[in-house]
Order: structure tokens, then sequence, then C-alpha cells
């Protein structure tokens, strides 16, 4: 009996929690343009969100290629088939760790830091402080960080994949002697722009939209107290990794299934 | 932080990610992908079409003209049907032609191989829609192996 | 009396809690109306719902004869843009330059030029003392010193009506009593109407018009400052004289203290 009351409450609780964070998004989307005013918001939230996450995103790109072409090398050496290193640095890349990896680094580099900022301003008064100067947080705060978020994350995760088949190519075949032009031959001939680099490009967005939304969400909604904005920012991270992985298998079924 | 400065980090964001997506589009993507472009649809008849896939190329003498677009069972005799869209380039085949479904090595991706027949003045040329007659069916290795011992029995 | 704000009949209460149970009040124009009370009673709570960030389970709040209440987003931005509030906090935005964070609002409501807003800022600035003080960031100041940066930008725009939270709170006496003239001189120079939420008797009682007590939930008293000192209530005498046990009790509600310790309440 109780099983199923807790897991009613919860039920309720998650939808609550799904249907206002939708309202949040649409609040802080919806209406009257204002790209003047938007422009230099946004541009400021890029910088925050998109340029302080480049340098994590290359190194772990170029460490994660590399690893890759090291493994696969020996992998595929047994085999007497290293010419296939090259499409499968490019396609693990492309089609899952570049987008994976690259929500999970900017759930934990940006997601977090979004979230304790938000719940800070909250914590400050400075989100009612906006309110009754009668300008709409959710338009002002909310709306600049969710576009810098939408935009940033997929331009990462196109670095992240151009680094990493880079890091494959540097160990493939300047370390371990691979056939140069039988690395970019196969793997060009395998790896398809619309197959596989526009539908990694499709998951990165889609993972963007998913990670800025919850970060915002528990942000905006955080409890005005430390612990209430150190839970929020754990919670950021877990949901958003969760929420990735999840989404990835099921994007990964519609795409490749 | 200044707006400049921003401005430039910004900017410098920018031209590392249209990098990146440029050495992709070059270097990583296959661009000279022959159904790039506009394409002719031709189909073949098969009784057997092992393991090709949609997107599996049809080549020409190791050449790719075009992929494997649909595969479906034919409604009436149940035969598979292999649908191919060709590039517009490549649309000179003769009707002579023949298609048959070869195995890239010994452990490789199925592809569609097709062999130009001859000319003359009989021979039309392959149009959109059309079919081409003269297939090959994939080889199966059960079939073959059975085939083999059947052989070995009749001794 | 011309009022700016009334307060007709007021529930409101959080969750299941509530905080308020008919409260009526009226804020005379170009006054200076303080609202005391124990701590925790929902002062700063009033000047939500004045402010329109909450709303009244039943009765009115009326601002400039507008039920706040009832309006659409629209129109209570609109009106909010004719009222400021001074939090706790001061609520900088900690982004942005005192100079900035006071050109704000003119940047966001008006069109006006570049030089037009500087020579505003310079000016708010100046009436709050901190001229010199433009180009550090909130972090770099002082409580006090922040306090009065949030007040420059709270009457960058002119408003009607200012809503103080807690202003004295947590200051050293100096920077209290610059408050206190502060918000008496901005009041008297700019024919404001300004709310005062505080527990600081002394300060407030020399700079307000109006007096509110407010406890168990509704408002005990209402007068000019002398009507309380000579009030009747015991409540207000205990507030007044900060007595630490009476009508409001010193004791949070609990067992009787022997049966407590003796664990025999259970």
């Amino acid at each position: 009996m109780q099983f199923f009351v807790n897991l009613g409450r919860d039920t309720l609780n998650w939808l609550r929690g799904v249907g206002g964070a939708s309202i949040m998004l649409f609040q802080a989307l919806v209406g009257k343009p204002q790209p003047l005013k938007m422009f230099p918001l946004v541009m400021r939230q890029l910088y925050v969100v998109g340029v302080q996450s480049m340098l994590i995103i290359l190194i772990s790109g170029l460490f994660i290629g590399m690893v890759l072409g090291l493994q696969g090398y020996t992998i595929l050496v047994d085999f007497g088939a290293e010419q296939a290193l090259g499409p499968m640095v490019a396609l693990s890349l492309l089609r899952e760790l570049g987008p994976v990896v690259t929500a999970l680094l900017f759930a934990g580099r940006a997601g977090s830091a979004l979230t304790a900022e938000i719940g800070l301003m909250r914590a400050t008064e400075q989100l009612s402080s906006l309110e009754m100067m009668a300008v709409d947080p959710l338009r002002r705060v909310v709306a600049p960080r969710f576009w810098a978020g939408f935009i940033s994350m997929p331009l990462l995760a196109f670095m992240f994949s151009a680094v990493g088949i880079y890091g494959g190519y540097f160990v493939g075949v300047q370390w371990l002697g691979v056939d140069e032009g039988a690395f970019w031959s196969v793997m060009q001939s395998s790896v398809d722009w619309q197959h596989d680099v526009m539908n990694g490009f499709i998951k990165s967005v889609v993972f963007a939209v998913v990670v800025t939304w919850i970060a915002l969400y528990k942000g905006y909604t955080a409890a005005p107290t430390s612990p209430g904005i150190s839970a929020a920012t754990t919670q950021t991270v877990v949901y958003s990794s969760l929420a990735v992985l999840g989404l990835d298998f099921v994007l990964t079924a519609l795409m490749f299934g | 932080m200044n707006s400049r400065k921003i401005e430039l980090m910004v900017g410098v964001f920018m031209a590392v990610a249209i990098a990146a997506l440029v050495f992709l589009a070059m270097q990583v993507a296959n661009n000279t992908d022959a159904t790039r472009g506009a394409t002719y649809t031709l189909s073949a008849k098969f009784d057997n079409i092992g393991g090709l896939k949609v997107r599996s190329p049809v080549k020409v003498g190791g050449v790719v003209i075009g992929r494997v677009s649909r595969i479906y069972l034919d409604a009436e005799y149940l035969e598979p049907v292999v649908e191919m869209r060709i590039s517009v380039d490549y649309n000179r085949l003769p009707e002579t032609s023949s298609v048959s479904i070869l195995t890239s090595g010994l452990l490789g991706e199925q592809y569609v191989g097709l062999e130009p027949g001859f000319v003359d003045d009989f021979v039309e040329m392959l149009q959109d829609g059309d079919y081409i007659v003269n297939t090959n069916s994939a080889l199966v290795l059960e079939n073959l192996i059975g085939q083999f011992l059947f052989s070995q029995g009749n001794d | 009396m011309d009022n700016l704000v009334e307060c007709h009949d007021v529930y409101f209460s959080r969750g299941d809690t509530p905080i308020y149970e008919g409260v009526s009040l009226h804020v005379p124009r170009g006054k200076v109306t303080a609202i005391m009370g124990p701590s925790g009673c929902g002062k700063t709570t009033l000047l939500r719902l004045i402010g329109g960030q909450l709303r009244a389970n039943r009765g009115q709040v009326l601002f400039a004869g507008q039920d706040i209440g009832k309006l659409n987003r629209s129109a209570l931005f609109e009106t909010r843009k004719r009222m400021s509030m001074l939090f706790q906090s001061g609520a900088l935005f900690s982004d942005l330059t005192v100079f900035e964070n006071v050109a704000f609002p003119l940047r966001e409501h008006t069109t006006l030029p570049e030089n037009i807003i500087q020579t505003v800022v310079k000016m708010k600035l100046e009436s709050v003392g901190l001229r010199g003080a433009g180009q550090l960031f909130p972090q770099e100041l002082s409580g006090g010193m922040a306090r009065r940066a949030a007040l420059a930008r709270s009457i960058a725009l002119d408003p009607e009506l200012i809503m103080y939270d807690e202003p004295f709170a947590g200051q050293d006496p100096i920077s209290m009593g610059m408050l206190v003239s502060l918000i008496k001189s901005l009041n008297e120079t700019l024919g404001l109407t300004s709310i005062v939420v505080s527990h600081d008797i002394h300060e407030v009682m020399s700079i307000a018009d109006q007096v509110c007590i407010m406890a168990n939930k509704t408002i005990v008293a209402q007068g000019s400052p002398e009507e309380l000192r000579a009030h009747e209530s015991p409540l207000v005498q205990q507030f007044l004289s900060g007595a630490s046990d009476g009508p409001v009790p010193f004791h949070y509600k609990a067992s009787t203290y022997h049966d407590d310790l003796l664990g025999v309440s259970r």
C-alpha cells in the first residue's frame, strides 16, 4: 500500500516538475523577440557557457580520440583490419562519443555553474529585485542562458569530434604506423555527412536543450539556502547525465536502429 | 570583463567551431558520394540478397556509382526487389547489363556489382524506373556447403 | 486622506500555515509608514503582496486604486515601474558595476541617450554619496555602501512608492544613521511615499509619520509614533520597550519543561 502511495507521490511530483519546467521555458522563450536587447546578453553567456567550456572539451576530445586509436588498433590488428581504424574512430566519435561526452562534460562544467549562479541570484534576491523593477527574470536571465547553451553545445560537440579524430590519427598513423592514405580514405568512404555527421549534430542539439533546460530549471527553483543550492547543483549534473544517456539510447535506436 | 574581450573570445570560439566543421566536412565525411546530387532509380529482382542492406554501394568495376535505396519483397512473386539510386553521371548503362550481389573481401560488406553489357543498335539504355533483368544472387555459404556435400555424395 | 496603498482584510497563507488573517492598513501618500513587528510575523510578505510577487488568498491590496491581485502580467509590470523595493541584501547584480546597476532600470525602461543616462546615474549616486564608487563591483562594497547603492538604483526611475525591507538590519551605527537620514531626506525632497519594514524601534520611530505594528497574523496597532507610545495594548508596549517576555512569549510553544526533562511527556 505504502509503495503505491510513494510511487503515486513521486509520479505527481515528477509531473509537477516537468510541467513547471515547461512553463518556465515557454514563458522565457515565447513572446515579442527583442534582438537588440537579447544579443549582448546572449553574447555574454556564450562567453561564460561556450568559451569557458572549450578548453576542457578540446583536451578531453583529444585524449578520447587517442585512446580510441590505441584500443581500436590493438583489436583490429589481430584481424589484419587496421585500415578500419579510421572509420572506427570517426564513427564512434561522430555518432556517439562526440555528442554524449560533450553533453556530460557540459553538464558538469557549464550546467552546474548555471544552476549555482541562478540559485544564488534567487538567494540574494536578485531575481526578486528584477521582478520588482518590472523586468521579467525569465526573459532577462533564463532566456539568454538557454540560447547560449543551445548554440554552444552542438559547436562544442563538433570541436570534440574533430579534435578526437585528429587524436586517433595521431596515435594510429603517426605512432602505430597505420597507412595514412588508408586511414583517411577508408574513413571518408564510410562516414556519410547526412547519416553520421548530421545525426550526431541532431543528437547534440537535443542534449543541449535538455541539459541547459534542466540546469536552468534547477537553478530557478533552488531553495535559496546553501544546502538548497548545493542540492540543486548536484541534481543538475545527475539528472542531465541520466537524461543524456537515456535519450542517447532512444535517439540511437531511432537513427541507426 | 569588458565587452570587447568577450566579443573577441566568442569570435575565437566561433572560428574554432567553424574550423572543426570544415575539417569534418572536407577530411572526414565523404563528399564525393555518387548518390549526392541528381540520381535515377533502377531496380533488380534477386532470388536471395544475402546480407545486402539499404545504403550498400552499387559498384561498376570497383567504382561506386550509386547506393541501394530500398529493399522489399515483390508482392506477387515474393521475390526480393532491390531498388538502387544511380548517379545521373552514369546514365548510359545498357539494358543488357547484369547485377550480382558480391562481398568485398572474405569478411567485408556486401555490395551490388554491376557488369555493363554489350551495346549494339538494338540495345537501349536503362531509364529511370527500369528493371535490370540479368541478376546473380548472393552466395549463401550454407547453400554452398550443402551443394559441396551433395556433390561429394554423388561420387 | 489620500492613500497610495490600501490593504483591505487580507488573508494569506503559505502552504498550510496562515500568515495573515484579516490585515487592513493604509499608507498615506508622501509619508513614511513604518511596519514593525516581531521577526517572522510576515512583514516582508506584506511588501511582496504590495509588489504583486505574491497574491492574497482573500481581500484586496490596492496600489493607487488598482487591485494588485487582479492585474495581469503586463499591467502588473507597468504598475511596478511606479514602485521600487530595497531588498534586505541590496540585491545588486553581482556581474555589473555599481554604476551599471544604477543605470540598469534606465536602460531597461527608457530609451534615453547614453549621455543623459550617465548624468542621471551620477545624480542618483551623488544623492546617496557614492558617486566615487561607480566603478566598483558590488562584492567590493561594505554592507552599508551596498545598501546605499541599491537605494540609488531603486530611485533611478523616480518611483512613487519605495519599500524598504529591513534597511537597518546588520548595520553599524554610522551607516544606520546615514540610511535613516537618507530615507527621510529622499522622502522629503523627491516627494516619495515610503514603507519601511523594520524592528529597529528608535530609528524607525524617529522618521516615521505613521507606524503599524503587526503581530498574531494581523495589525494590532496603527497610528503616529506618539499615539503608539500611549497605546494601552500590552503587546504594543512589550514591543516598544523590548521586554523579553510578555504577550509575545519568550519560549517557543512546548510541553512542560519539567515533564520534558524527565521524559514523561510522551
